[in-house]
């Protein structure tokens, strides 16, 4: 592939391409005694206090008083301190950050929406209901899985009502069963929602491929597993090719086999997990559906199982009854229970399904689309990053810093010099298994114009690193902070702001 | 396709760079036995979206067209316009957990401040950065205090916690072979201090109280510090109407070792329930074994001032199986919202939506005590909701109500089918003394009468 590279030497110390000042106080320190950011109606009732003196406290010493405009100019400014998707590529590898379409959030903020309330009269409640309702029917059919909840608030919740339920099936029979298997490559939430559940962990090592070696699944799994919990496609961005004959494998010795779905966006449309033998399977809104990422949530991690879960799904569910009208069904004696209040976080539903609506049966594109841009990602710096593991690419790839390191330059460098070209670093240092890795996840809402620029803003610092390695080891330096002293804020930590 | 920028032209080019003919080589290694396509229906316009989603959203009864007494847990507070608005900022809604601080220096300070308010609220000394929601905060908190309590197995929760925070904790208990017993609220609506000090053993690392309770009722935190600490137990504050901490004593000043739960009505929307806010707060001596994410000061390479995701050994992405949580996410989005409308309101604001709260629910208390017939269980203050109790079933009543526009409560009946006559009502200071008065005459008639038109103008 050829990549036509604009000549200039890159951003360097000085370069700055912020004016100063970036500081923006905190929101305490531009309080001011006698302020006012609020208005209420007066008090239409007579005034009391009807709770004794001790249970009451004098006064909120401390908090703000402020101006709606400075707390206006306080936000905007802050806002401008972060990188975000609308700005640029956030190759940001497992989180899929992609365009979050504007009428998701329109929609979401109907009032029939935004303010209804979880407990009012299922009568009056028909369409939050019917919603629900039909997300679920649409990922049952998107992951060819018999029923969904929608309870979990984010995917490694989504991960712990899984386990839970694989755990109450065996229950039932009499042995919930010690063990989870979960390979080397995995999120990190995939062990520890396993240890939630009550199992231990085995971890699996990955074959030269970058796969799950199936020698070594038969030879780990027992009947003491309970499960094997496996990310399809994995980290790598590598598709388990042998995907059948693993859950032969699982189900022959009575176990279950769950998917992590965090990367559901390179297969939407085009394949189901249910027909590869998957049990069980969450997804996540933020990621596949693209409800926005906020700044670090809200998610939302719905679960589809297969029949044989679906008596220990939480309550409560969504049903519609044969009059057509919808109702919460909370009379499920063999339910895991709950794990948090009311449906979940309806407010991604709504956005999910204005989302799937909008692709309907073109949600195969969403897939085709992801794995192309990776794919001319990994063609544009193949030779240039080296590449632990070159099996297929689906959506994502994963290159490391190894012919960097001779120079002294890490996937961290590399990470934050790609801020002064104006990019979001790529997830680094994950997956585990790839030693300095750069984790590069395009999605498809990036143009080709995009992918080119940012391949060359990668080959770029790629010769940096032999020419001019500091630039890039005191990298960044055109962001509003340079490098923090992570260190220094765990040793001595300040986690508030104090009066 | 409008959310894809790729033309034919440039997949072409592409698919040459690559090396490969056609997309769906790049499909290979799926085998062929498991590819099927999705059965759904043709891509929807904009338009057609906004029609559909729409059609939806007008079922469903809301605070914007009703006179609105629901909580139990999700209240309908004041939201300023641009607590929301702010929300649509690209560099708000777009962007990802600040691993990278050079590049999330908003969100990394939004959430500092978000945690500043929340030790202000609950006179502690350390928060996280937000949690789920409030039943899985508690879940969190009581495990905390299992970690403070190594060996011990037994959590006590008052049944004044809200049942589907206690539904939730028995879900992870399950696994985890603790165990939580629940002692019974008193007569006139407050936990029994002294059965709760005899549930309370060696083998405790908890006692959690929800002050105000399920019921309305306040609680002292004293009472559940009290009878922990005399067991070596750590004691947990639940709070599920956030706007109380303006009003009533803090948590942290009554002795309380961990403070948990929904902060909702400080500035998110009622979302049908979720996405709301969940918090969680402790003593500076257990900051180590706060579950969640923590951001803190620390400076940069040119000594500026700046923040950090910090104490990420404790996490599931460095710990794995050992973390203290598996938790990844914050409410991040929520955690901002809150953090705007705290400091809008701030120290006059937050007090007084918490004194108009409370006096509208006393107004609306008294006069419903009035109503031949109807009675208020419990004694006990309240702040801003309270148990209710008619002459005939609340469930049906509540419907009747519901059709001609007023949303006048929660029937207790799904949780405690031997009082199929109470239901819970809460008051805000979005409540009028109009719709108040209202509420009930509608009461006194039996929840018939004629229906009442919608009203569109509410704030």
């Amino acid at each position: 592939m050829s990549v036509s590279v604009e000549e200039k030497k890159g951003p360097a110390p000085g370069d700055r391409r912020h004016p100063e000042p970036l500081h923006e106080p905190l929101v305490f320190e531009r309080s001011g005694e006698g302020k006012v950011g609020y208005s209420l109606p007066p008090l239409d009732v007579p005034e009391t206090v009807a709770i004794p003196e001790v249970l009451c406290r004098p006064d909120l010493a401390g908090e703000t008083e402020i101006s709606e405009v400075e707390v206006a100019r306080h936000f905007t400014r802050l806002s401008r301190l972060n990188f975000s998707i609308d700005q640029a590529l956030y190759p940001l590898g497992s989180c899929t950050m992609k365009h979050n379409p504007r009428v998701n959030e329109e929609v979401a903020r109907l009032p029939g929406f935004a303010s209804a309330h979880p407990l009012a009269p299922e009568e009056v409640s028909q369409g939050a209901l019917e919603l629900a309702w039909r997300l679920e029917k649409i990922l049952s059919e998107l992951t060819g899985l018999a029923r969904v909840t929608l309870q979990p608030a984010a995917g490694a919740q989504g991960e712990l009502a899984g386990i839970l339920m694989v755990r109450a099936a065996l229950a039932k029979t009499g042995n919930p069963r010690t063990t989870v298997l979960i390979p080397d490559s995995a999120h990190g939430t995939n062990p520890a929602s396993a240890h939630f559940a009550g199992y231990k962990v085995r971890e699996l090592k990955s074959n030269a491929r970058g796969t799950l070696d199936l020698h070594v699944l038969e030879e780990a799994m027992t009947e003491d597993v309970a499960a094997l919990m496996l990310t399809v496609p994995n980290t790598l961005g590598i598709f388990e090719n042998q995907i059948l004959d693993i859950a032969r494998i699982v189900h022959g010795k009575g176990g279950y086999l769950y998917c992590d779905g965090a990367n559901f966006n390179s297969f939407v449309g085009i394949a189901k997990p249910g027909a590869m033998g998957i049990d069980v399977m969450h997804m996540n809104l933020h990621k596949t559906f693209s409800t926005p990422h906020g700044g670090g949530g809200p998610g939302a991690g719905p679960v589809a199982v297969a029949e044989s879960l679906v008596p220990f799904l939480p309550r409560p569910t969504v049903e519609r009854r044969t009059d057509g009208a919808f109702s919460l069904d909370h009379d499920r004696p063999e339910s895991i229970g709950r794990l948090r209040t009311f449906l979940g976080n309806f407010g991604m539903f709504v956005r999910a399904l204005a989302y799937i609506s909008s692709y309907g049966n073109r949600i195969g594109d969403v897939a085709r689309g992801a794995v192309l841009n990776a794919n001319y990602i990994r063609a544009g710096l193949a030779g240039v990053y080296h590449l632990k593991y070159d099996a297929p690419t689906m959506h994502e790839v994963v290159f490391s810093d190894k012919k960097q390191t001779a120079s002294g330059i890490h996937a961290m460098d590399i990470g934050k010099r790609l801020m002064d070209y104006g990019f979001h670093p790529p997830t680094i240092s994950f997956p585990l298994i790839v030693y300095g890795a750069l984790m590069i996840e395009p999605t498809e809402t990036e143009s080709k114009t995009g992918l080119d620029a940012f391949v060359a803003a990668m080959r770029k610092i790629a010769r940096e690193s032999e020419e001019d390695p500091e630039i890039v080891k005191t990298a960044p330096h055109t962001t509003p902070v340079r490098r923090v002293d992570e260190v220094g804020a765990a040793r001595n930590l300040v986690l508030r702001w104090r009066p | 396709m409008k959310f894809l920028p790729t033309s034919d032209a440039d997949r072409s080019e592409m698919l040459r760079a690559i090396g490969v003919s056609s997309v769906e080589d790049l499909f290979a290694s799926i085998p062929a036995e498991v590819r099927q396509p999705a059965d759904l229906p043709p891509p929807l316009s904009e338009i057609e979206v906004r029609r559909l989603l729409g059609s939806l959203a007008a079922r469903n009864a809301n605070a914007r067209e009703s006179a609105f007494f629901l909580g139990a847990g999700i209240y309908n507070h004041y939201i300023s316009a641009i607590a929301d608005q702010m929300l649509y900022r690209a560099e708000w809604l777009t962007s990802y957990t600040p691993y990278q601080p050079e590049v999330s220096q908003g969100t990394l300070q939004s959430i500092f401040e978000f945690q500043t308010h929340v030790c202000l609220l609950t006179g502690l000394d350390v928060a996280n950065a937000s949690l789920y929601e409030g039943a899985s905060a508690l879940v969190e908190a009581l495990l905390m205090a299992s970690r403070l309590c190594r060996g011990r197995t037994r959590a006590v929760l008052s049944a004044g916690i809200h049942p589907e925070y206690r539904e939730t904790v028995r879900t992870y208990f399950s696994a985890l072979g603790f165990t939580s017993v629940e002692v019974p609220i008193g007569p006139d609506g407050r936990t029994d201090p002294k059965a709760l000090a005899r549930a309370v053993d060696a083998d405790t690392f908890a006692v959690a109280i929800q002050s105000p309770n399920f019921f309305g009722v306040v609680e002292d935190w004293k009472v559940g510090s009290d009878a922990a600490h005399a067991k070596g137990a750590r004691a947990v504050a639940v709070v599920a109407e956030a706007v109380s901490m303006a009003l009533l004593a803090p948590p942290g000043e009554r002795e309380a070792d961990i403070a948990c739960g929904e902060a909702q009505s400080l500035g998110v929307p009622m979302h049908f329930g979720g996405p709301v806010l969940g918090f969680l707060a402790c003593r500076a001596e257990h900051e180590r074994q706060i579950p969640g994410r923590l951001v803190g000061e620390t400076r940069d390479a040119d000594g500026r001032r700046a923040f950090c995701l910090t104490l990420s050994t404790r996490e599931q992405h460095i710990r794995r199986e050992r973390a203290t949580s598996n938790i990844c996410t914050n409410q991040g989005l929520m955690a901002l919202a809150s953090n705007i409308h705290c400091s809008l309101l701030g120290k006059k604001g937050l007090r007084e939506v918490a004194l108009q709260s409370h006096a509208k629910a006393e107004y609306l208390k008294r006069e419903i005590s009035k109503i031949p017939g109807w009675r208020i269980p419990f004694g006990a203050p309240t702040f801003n909701e309270f148990v209710a109790e008619g002459p005939e079933p609340a469930s049906p009543l509540l419907s009747r109500l519901a059709r001609r526009g007023i949303l006048a409560g929660v029937p207790l009946s799904r949780w405690d089918p031997d009082a199929p006559n109470r239901f819970l009502v809460a008051a805000t200071e979005m409540n009028t003394r109009e719709e108040m008065d209202r509420l009930v005459a509608a009461l006194k008639a039996g929840g018939t009468g004629d229906r009442q038109v919608p009203r569109q103008d509410r704030p």
